[in-house]
């Protein structure tokens, strides 16, 4: 049984086949990258896979399970978290409060002990943010603990998003370019938390992104995209140097 | 400017986050306890008002402030409380049962109009709770078996467990005691993860549902804890009235309600009592102001055209209403003299993925 596998997805909107008969394997505790062109389907993918889209076609698989048809909100509570490209956190709230929305698959709590607040949701709750203390402490967040995320600059911000999905403790982690609008520096040490992330924390993470350096540096193995179907498929450096993908960013030579 | 060392994750978690706060709900617990001995009869009746708006503030808070779903139908709510609460008490169940059944009732019917939440969105879902409490207030006025129609409902006082509460200072308490209760029943779930899941719907569906939060399981239970909470304050509110009828619970009254939680602030609990207290305090001002201004000047139904207006203003130049002034004032004594203008105003928000709603 595979960890993760995506068969024969694919989407339409209109006459416009945003994903055509994709197919990819994802193995456990790996780093899975998907690279192509600018509208290859690449977040098309993300959002079939998060169910916010409904697959026109295809299966998808997490740990033998299916996954489509499912609503959205359960694929967060089988363990598979994502991060969005143009970050949705929640602006007008802590970065503490942003992580525990986090921790919501593990509430253990009913409705009336909440509203009477038991010492058992009291005990839940400092449980929950010792969870969420450890992610604080993994990505180094704690002097913007208690800031508002609507001050926070944008390579923070992606941080946090980051961090959100961690401590929902996602088996698989959806991580939908972690890179962009990240100064290199930030690229830097964003490479540093996907090997930490995969090393130590054992998700398997299974990204898309654009910036070569931080595929070729942290990627198991990569997905080439184009034009909603695949085009090549192994490492980094093999797939960089397939005619194909080289074609579909540089086009055909005269 | 005081600084709060935390040692503790308890720390964040706790009603009173420090001595000062500790001291100042001190300093108004005594006042509303002792109320009954400094304030007249005319104050004691608009403490009633008060309470009782804010019991409805709070509902009405944590759907609109804090799970974000606007509703307009909310005297659809406080007049099917009301009138369970008459009508149990004609038919001669004791107090505490019939007040309950008030708040579970409406609470039902919240989950119902809690429905068309799940499929409409923004505008849309306003419309859909403004037909409601046009469609409630119809079924009120032409059901005349049931409530008596125009000619409205009659209410004896408040009894418990043989207990008459005929005089004003035992109903302030009775008001007092259930808003308080209120009160904590909201704090106790903003602080928990129900709570926490309120918020995340009203900033972000997308993300809130990616996190794992059931978007139609919150929304219907942020829309029944609402209607409750407005149940209850039906019923109050038709005691201090002794008589109900349909025109109490008109649209007008809906768009009353929701100036409470604008007004006072959105997203802040402390706005629905200040909101309440405006709003009852306001048709005083306008009388007084009436009094002075040249005879014939002020028009009948000013209150409306003022109502208006407030909200109007309010919205341009205050959208975090009285409450978010009062913390601006603050802010400008604890950081004085470093408090600069736009230190409130919101950053641009960077561009969200619109395309995912």
């Amino acid at each position: 049984m595979s960890f993760f596998k995506v068969e024969h997805l694919g989407i339409r909107f209109g006459g416009v086949v945003a994903v055509d008969n994709v197919g990819f394997e994802v193995k456990r505790g790996e780093v899975f990258t998907i690279i192509g062109p600018n509208g290859a389907g690449k977040t098309t993918i993300f959002n079939l896979i998060g169910l916010i889209y409904p697959a026109t076609r295809g299966r998808i698989l997490y740990q033998g399970r299916e996954l489509t048809g499912l609503p959205p909100h359960r694929v967060a509570e089988l363990g598979i978290a994502r991060t969005f490209q143009n970050i949705e956190l929640f602006e007008h709230a802590t970065v503490l409060q942003n992580l525990l929305i986090g921790r919501h698959r593990h509430r253990r709590t009913s409705l009336w002990r909440e509203m009477l607040f038991t010492s058992s949701v009291r005990q839940a709750e400092i449980a929950q943010r010792e969870a969420v203390e450890k992610v604080i402490d993994f990505l180094e967040l704690a002097k913007v603990r208690d800031s508002l995320v609507a001050g926070l600059p944008y390579g923070v911000r992606k941080v946090v998003e980051l961090g959100r999905a961690l401590a929902t403790e996602p088996r698989l982690l959806l991580l939908d370019e972690p890179s962009s609008g990240l100064n290199p520096e930030e690229t830097d040490d964003m490479a540093f938390w996907i090997e930490d992330i995969k090393r130590h924390l054992g998700i398997t993470v299974l990204m898309v992104e654009h910036d070569m350096n931080l595929v070729s540096r942290v990627s198991d193995r990569v997905l080439a995209l184009n034009m909603g179907s695949v085009i090549a498929e192994g490492t980094a450096a093999e797939v960089q140097a397939h005619p194909a993908v080289v074609e579909a960013y540089l086009g055909k030579a005269a | 400017m005081r600084f709060i060392f935390k040692t503790d994750y308890e720390q964040d978690i706790r009603l009173f986050r420090h001595g000062g706060q500790r001291f100042w709900y001190g300093v108004l617990a005594v006042l509303l306890l002792l109320a009954p001995w400094w304030a007249g009869e005319y104050v004691m009746s608009q403490l009633h008002f008060i309470l009782i708006y804010s019991i409805v503030g709070f509902g009405l808070m944590m759907l609109t402030g804090f799970t974000g779903q606007v509703s307009l139908g909310h005297a659809a709510f406080l007049a099917v409380g009301a009138y369970t609460e008459a009508l149990l008490q004609a038919a001669g169940v004791p107090f505490v049962i019939s007040i309950s059944c008030a708040a579970l009732f409406t609470a039902v019917l919240g989950l119902i109009v809690g429905l068309p939440a799940l499929r409409l969105k923004g505008i849309y879902l306003t419309i859909a709770t403004l037909a409601f409490n046009v469609i409630v207030e119809e079924i009120i006025a032409r059901w005349h078996s049931l409530t008596g129609g125009n000619e409205g409902k009659h209410l004896k006082p408040v009894q418990i467990l043989g207990w008459k509460l005929e005089s004003d200072a035992e109903f302030y308490y009775l008001c007092l005691v259930l808003t308080v209760i209120c009160c904590l029943a909201c704090v106790n779930l903003l602080r928990s993860p129900t709570g926490r899941a309120f918020v995340a719907i009203r900033d972000s569906e997308v993300s809130a549902s990616c996190m794992g939060v059931h978007l139609a399981k919150y929304k219907t239970i942020a829309f029944a804890f609402s209607a409750a909470l407005t149940g209850i304050g039906g019923a109050l509110y038709a005691h201090k009235l002794a008589f109900i009828s349909p025109e109490q619970f008109t649209l007008f009254q809906s768009i009353e309600l929701i100036t409470i939680v604008i007004l006072g602030g959105i997203g802040f609990l402390h706005g629905a009592v200040l909101g309440a207290a405006f709003i009852i305090v306001l048709p005083q001002l306008i009388s007084i102001a009436k009094g002075w201004l040249p005879e014939g000047l002020v028009p009948a139904g000013m209150q409306a055209v003022v109502f208006g207006v407030i909200l109007v203003l309010v919205i341009i130049f205050e959208p975090l209403g009285l409450y978010g002034r009062w913390l601006k004032i603050r802010a400008w004594f604890e950081l004085f003299p470093f408090y600069r203008k736009g230190m409130f105003r919101r950053q641009k928000s960077y561009m969200k993925s619109e395309r995912l709603r």
